[in-house]
């Protein structure tokens, strides 16, 4: 009996448990990808059946799945260096680098073929090319290369409500590259302020971020840079077809907020952080999540309004 | 002699094994949804019979 129990938990790794494979979907960044989408969907001009929108929306949600499972798989070797990654499942040792390589490749290939066939191949082609993107482009390459990492990277994370816009139009348009540039231009300053607090994690892997090679004034420095550009782009959103009353309210409010955050950092140095234990980059880290999920949802709400017959602009 | 408590490792397999058929479930569901959908909102459908009706051909006006 010792013996076969002996067997048994040697036999842990590599025999995961469902959970383990929905760990390796990413389902936190999965829960932006959808709700991006779904705001990309909503503002888009005409309208699609209802079964057509959540087929679109689950099988977009697939496709950002399917890219985080090729993530896990390609960067398990620093994902098990990083504190903040280490319990991921491929670097835990509960599922194995070439069932992630397998689950992500059935599943990106499922996804485009079924958006395709729910909406359009137009929408389908982008998400192909996110998948792409986001793996060959930033994983593989990018992320490993250059400080601009996130910069560039954070592109894959904007496509989803252009795929959203795609599917219920078959293109693009200015309004759908607006929602792309706000998800752009909100993940540096997102990240670089993660980075600030995390300190040592990504230096222990190699990974070249901002604050490893350009140090951590120069860091703060584009943390404000790009705060300022996301203020102007966010604010000026809501002067176009998709924006509202909702939306401009929201974007004036949480871009005073944001940009108030960026000057704090920018102001103090790393000993004004430890004193306090990074209080200011945590809290603007954690504005950064609310940010964007305010900003998209006030789309959606001033969208609700235009259909109620109670648009204002 | 009464079996055992089941080890942890059938525990997994087994939430892995429901898991996968719920998610194969869902997907046909989805399928199953989606057609209907289409094929409702997809006109008549001509021509799948090889068979030529008069409301096939192009209206005189538009020659």
């Amino acid at each position: 009996m010792t013996d076969l129990t002996s067997t048994l938990d040697q036999t842990r790794s590599g025999d995961a448990g469902f959970g383990d494979y929905v760990t390796l979907l990413k389902p936190r960044v999965m829960t932006l990808v959808v709700f991006t989408a779904f705001a990309g969907l909503v503002v888009a001009p005409g309208g699609l059946h209802p079964m057509e929108a959540f087929a679109a929306i689950l099988f977009i949600a697939l496709g950002g799945g399917a890219s985080g499972a090729l993530n896990m798989w390609w960067d398990a070797d620093i994902d098990a260096k990083m504190r903040r990654t280490r319990g991921r499942p491929v670097p835990a040792g509960t599922v194995r680098a070439d069932e992630a390589l397998a689950l992500g490749l059935a599943l990106s290939g499922i996804s485009v073929v079924m958006l395709g066939l729910a909406s359009n191949w137009a929408a389908a082609g982008l998400l192909a090319f996110t998948i792409f993107f986001y793996v060959v482009i930033y994983t593989m390459w990018l992320k490993r290369w250059t400080p601009q990492n996130i910069v560039i990277g954070g592109a894959a994370g904007a496509f989803p409500p252009m795929i959203g816009w795609a599917a219920v139009t078959g293109g693009m348009s200015v309004e759908s590259v607006l929602m792309f540039a706000l998800i752009f231009l909100w993940t540096p300053p997102h990240f670089w302020a993660l980075a600030l607090f995390m300190k040592s994690d990504y230096a222990d892997a190699g990974v070249p971020m901002l604050n490893v090679t350009h140090g951590r004034p120069a860091t703060r420095r584009h943390i404000l840079a790009y705060t300022v550009v996301l203020a102007i782009l966010a604010v000026g959103t809501g002067f176009t077809v998709i924006g509202g009353p909702v939306y401009l309210a929201t974007a004036i409010a949480l871009n005073l907020m944001f940009l108030k955050g960026a000057v704090a950092i920018w102001r103090r140095d790393d000993a004004a952080a430890e004193a306090d234990n990074y209080a200011v980059e945590k809290a603007f880290f954690r504005l950064s999540l609310y940010y964007l999920f305010a900003h998209f949802g006030a789309l959606i709400a001033d969208a609700a309004l235009v259909r109620l017959g109670w648009g204002v602009f | 002699m009464a079996f055992g408590k089941d080890h942890d490792l059938h525990q997994r397999r087994f939430g892995r094994n429901l898991g996968l058929g719920l998610a194969l479930a869902a997907f046909v569901a989805v399928m199953f949804g989606l057609t209907v959908v289409k094929i409702d909102r997809g006109g008549i459908n001509q021509g799948f019979d090889h068979v030529l009706r008069p409301e096939m051909l192009p209206a005189e006006g538009a020659q």
